[in-house]
């Protein structure tokens, strides 16, 4: 098939960026739609031009490096699923698409549509751990866990930390990213310790970066590709304002 | 060059206690007065980071990927193995030690895997302690599963996600360290070169792959944790930017090179679609718990699979190898389904594939039960191929998954270069000739959690060096070297892309060095691979400047060097003149076409001496010494 694509291009993160058209033929429905832009590339490099940056490793939907938003959504459009694992069948001959960086102020772009998300990583160096030192932990089975509670943990834990949540919501509200790994530990008994300080520090910082407030739009969830649900949101509301009647934040 | 393994003396299952009392220990005032670059946060570097920063080391991490989270290791499906025999079926540390020498086809050393077999059950209990959510049964207590080459059920796992929550465990570990202070972090960093000063590893340049900057660190030691290198097939299960650079500069350097021909072909993927491909996916071998590998009994079968009676199906694997059936280990299962399809019994468009069903376990245990057990496998499977596994079954072929070889170590995880240690998969320590599954989770995350704090304490104690910093006229050398490199690779500007040339590389290495080799179609590889690597280097284009964002750039790196890699990957194949794990040489097997050992010429580990480009690489050999089991052929019938 043959397709017309406007996509988002930028030198660098002080450069100005503009939408550039581009035409690309012999596309299979096989392909994935990544693939579908290593063909561009091959094209563009050819033709001395600059290929397209985008993020990208696994092309498995998990380790969420790549984040392109299609026709508006983060993601694209199919639910539940990473711009890498969407396959071109899911496309016809002659369709326009438009692609874009996820866009959020916290996460400036850097070349194209690579976009910085390391307030991620900051956000879950300011409380996303238990604080369990290598060595000298109790044995695996000590302390049994109901796998209905495992498997909430698990729902959350599934995370990829790609930033879809916020690239759709229009406040770019980080919430369902900290919420989930919030939640992971709520549910587990070895995240009950730090359960206070962790919300506390984790929304300061999500704070501190910049992110919009949660005005229950659940954009995020839509977008979602790990199904993560803002019932989290709901549990990390709860906490927060528990421990906030309770303890201080720590810097 | 001399190879001491350094293997602690005395009975196996006392070697690393004796080893950790022995070893010199730096105490925990002074450990903040000594600093460790680690390069890569995979499970193996984010373990090592996270815990020897705990410890009061100055650490400074690096990764390519945007955050340390991404590392490969979040791919990872299947599960990870420990002794813990909380199934009560027979486990225990000297049976996984059995199990992996002998799935290893005994080209591993025995003092290795004992320590990997002994520490495996701590990784569990530190996993569960940082909050790892691995799947657990309705009593509370953890679940375990099967995988291939182990008749005992000591896989954990967390859905089909197992390596994402491991690594998120470990990242989150090496979060919490950042957050300290006690690790410098550097992203989107790529490792160019070591620096050795004195002979002794000091310190790394690397490229900023935002500005483009090259920048050195210094320290007192350096870790590599950088993985394998299955992209020199260009095609394999691995993430796209998974790569060679870092070994193979450490090579460059004198490091040691060990057994790179060692690599595992997974019997489980997606079968290639078409030319576009530009990687493959894994379906976990936890898969063949419940499903049923077959291809049609006869050759141009037009039928479709449902309407393929029993009788017309040949379940091959459960044919060969009863007692192993369906997890057979992954040498033996993948080199059956290319026999079965070069027979012309394969299936699919492309004939290079065969049935992976689970009609019969979806009758036995209800859909419910697969959808729970494999849910996401399934709906990958469906998004890539557009077919219902469901209810028509997979189709799968083996793709490269995992490489055994890589830079040799010692029992202390280091280098013969002193100062330089190798963990994960990028070291070749511990799998011998083939990687049992679930192995390779629990020996990065044992070397980074259990072995590197240790030994690198003793290692520092001992090397006593003066403090070196970036100023030292080796550090400028090196750098002036990669800018150099740099600038080579971005006056390319021939005609081909450096993708086009990736690929060319990759169908030599498949046909001539992948599942079946033999001594003439490695010596043809030999001619190929250099005349490849000028065609690179006259031919190919690489666009874009060197300050900035320039994927171009950092694909034409990795391909350089794999270019160069892919040569000695070949010498070591045709070196070995025999048949063992993963290394299948056709001139070496039995009357019914099982791998022909030899252990009186091959019982050793191959390391090898870099010489220049193009030029032989020296080959050093570390015999293996068995003293507590017997070689014996494989056998899993
Ligand atoms: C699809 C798939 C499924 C798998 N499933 C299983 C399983 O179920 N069980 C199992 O035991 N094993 C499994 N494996 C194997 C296992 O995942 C890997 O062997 C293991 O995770 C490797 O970990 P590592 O820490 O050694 O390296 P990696 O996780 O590959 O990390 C390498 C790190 O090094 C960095 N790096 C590399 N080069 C440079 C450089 N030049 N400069 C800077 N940084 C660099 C990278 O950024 C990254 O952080 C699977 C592998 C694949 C591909
Ligand atoms: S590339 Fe890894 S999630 Fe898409």
């Amino acid at each position: 098939m043959k397709l017309k694509l406007h996509i988002w291009r930028q030198k660098n993160t002080r450069a100005k960026g503009k939408m550039v058209t581009y035409e690309v033929d012999g596309i299979e429905e096989d392909m994935s739609f990544l693939e579908m832009l290593d063909v561009l590339n091959e094209k563009l490099i050819l033709n001395d031009e600059e290929p397209v940056a985008f993020d990208h490793d696994c092309r498995e939907g998990i380790c969420g490096a790549c984040s392109l938003t299609v026709n508006g959504i983060p993601h694209g459009p199919e639910k539940e699923t990473t711009i890498c694992q969407l396959h071109m069948r899911k496309f016809k001959d002659g369709d326009e698409i438009y692609i874009e960086p996820f866009r959020a102020r916290a996460f400036p772009v850097l070349r194209d549509l690579v976009t910085d998300r390391t307030a991620f990583d900051r956000i879950m160096q300011a409380g996303g751990f238990v604080s369990a030192n290598t060595g000298g932990v109790p044995d695996a089975n000590a302390i049994p866990i109901s796998k209905k509670d495992a498997d909430k943990a698990m729902d959350n834990a599934a995370c990829i930390g790609c930033g879809a949540c916020v690239a759709a919501c229009k406040n770019a509200s980080a919430m369902l990213f900290v919420a989930a790994k919030v939640s992971q530990y709520a549910y587990l008994p070895q995240g009950q310790t730090e359960r206070k300080r962790r919300v506390l520090n984790m929304v300061a910082q999500m704070d501190r970066e910049g992110f919009g407030n949660c005005t229950n739009y659940y954009e995020c969830e839509a977008v979602c590709p790990k199904g993560i649900s803002v019932s989290s949101i709901a549990l990390m509301n709860r906490d927060y304002l528990r421990a906030s009647l309770t303890e201080k934040e720590e810097a | 060059m001399t190879l001491d393994a350094k293997i602690p003396s005395g009975p196996l299952a006392e070697k690393w206690d004796r080893h950790r009392f022995e070893m010199k220990l730096i105490n925990p005032a002074n450990k903040r007065k000594y600093s460790v670059i680690v390069v890569g946060t995979g499970l193996a570097g984010a373990a090592a980071a996270a815990t020897m920063a705990e410890l009061g080391y100055n650490v400074t991490a690096l990764c390519y990927n945007d955050s340390a989270r991404r590392a490969h290791s979040i791919a990872a499906q299947g599960g990870i193995n420990a002794a813990k025999n909380y199934q009560n079926d027979g486990d225990s540390i000297w049976r996984l030690f059995y199990d992996t020498i002998k799935g290893g086809d005994y080209r591993s050393r025995e003092g290795n895997v004992y320590r990997l077999a002994q520490v495996s059950n701590n990784i569990i209990d530190q996993c569960v302690a940082q909050g790892v959510p691995f799947a657990r049964e309705y009593g509370g207590y953890l679940d375990n599963r099967s995988f291939g080459g182990a008749q005992v059920s000591r896989t954990f796992y967390a859905r089909g996600q197992t390596g994402q929550q491991l690594l998120l465990g470990a990242y989150s570990a090496l979060m919490r360290q950042v957050g300290l202070g006690k690790v410098d972090l550097y992203t989107r960093h790529e490792m160019m070169d070591v620096v050795l000063v004195d002979g002794h590893a000091r310190g790394i340049v690397a490229r900023d792959m935002v500005t483009g900057k090259v920048v050195s660190f210094a320290a007192d030691a350096v870790i590599l944790a950088t993985g394998g290198y299955s992209n020199v097939y260009f095609l394999s299960t691995n993430a796209i930017a998974c790569n060679v650079t870092a070994a193979y500069r450490a090579y460059k350097k004198g490091a040691a090179f060990a057994n790179p021909a060692f690599v595992q072909i997974h019997p489980t993927c997606i079968p290639v679609s078409g030319d576009h491909q530009s990687k493959l996916t894994l379906m976990s071998e936890s898969l063949r718990n419940d499903g049923r590998i077959w291809v049609p009994k006869n050759k141009g079968e037009t039928r479709g699979p449902n309407d393929i009676p029993e009788e017309d199906r040949d379940y091959y694997l459960e044919r060969k190898y009863p007692s192993f059936g369906n997890l057979s280990p992954r040498d033996i299962s993948s080199r059956s389904a290319k026999e079965v399809c070069d027979e012309g019994r394969g299936v699919g468009p492309t004939g290079y594939g065969v049935y992976l069903d689970f009609r019969d376990a979806i009758d036995r245990l209800g859909k419910h039960t697969i959808e729970a057990r494999y849910g996401n496998l399934f709906q990958m499977y469906e998004r890539i191929t557009g077919e219902d596994p469901y209810t028509l079954p997979m189709r799968i072929y083996p793709a490269l998954h995992y490489t055994m070889g890589g830079l040799w170590v010692d029992y202390n995880l280091m280098s013969n270069i002193p100062g330089l240690h190798v963990l994960g998969e990028a070291n070749f320590s511990d799998h011998g000739a083939n990687r049992l599954g679930a192995s390779a989770l629990m020996q990065g995350l044992a070397d980074g959690y259990f072995v590197i704090p240790y030994t690198i304490g003793h290692y520092l104690a001992t090397a006593k060096q003066e403090k070196v910093t970036t100023d030292h006229a080796e550090f400028k050398k090196a750098e002036e070297d990669v800018r150099g490199r740099l600038g080579k690779l971005l006056d390319l500007n021939g005609s081909r892309t450096v993708v086009s040339i990736h690929r060319e590389l990759g169908h030599i290495m498949w046909e001539y060095a992948g599942m079946a080799r033999n001594g003439a179609g490695l010596k043809k590889a030999l001619e190929l691979i250099p005349q490849l690597r000028e065609e690179f280097w006259s031919n190919a284009k690489v666009v874009g400047d060197g300050e900035n964002v320039n994927h171009s750039l950092e694909r034409a790196g990795r391909v350089a060097d794999f270019l160069e890699f892919a040569e000695l990957l070949c010498h070591d194949a045709l070196n070995r003149n025999e048949s063992c794990g993963g290394h299948f040489r056709e001139e070496y097997q039995t009357e019914e076409g099982e791998a022909l050992r030899n252990d009186d010429d091959y019982a050793y580990v191959a390391a090898w001496e870099y010489t220049g480009v193009g030029s032989e690489p020296i080959l050093h050999k570390e015999q293996l010494e068995f003293e507590n089991v017997k070689l014996q052929t494989r056998s899993y019938k």
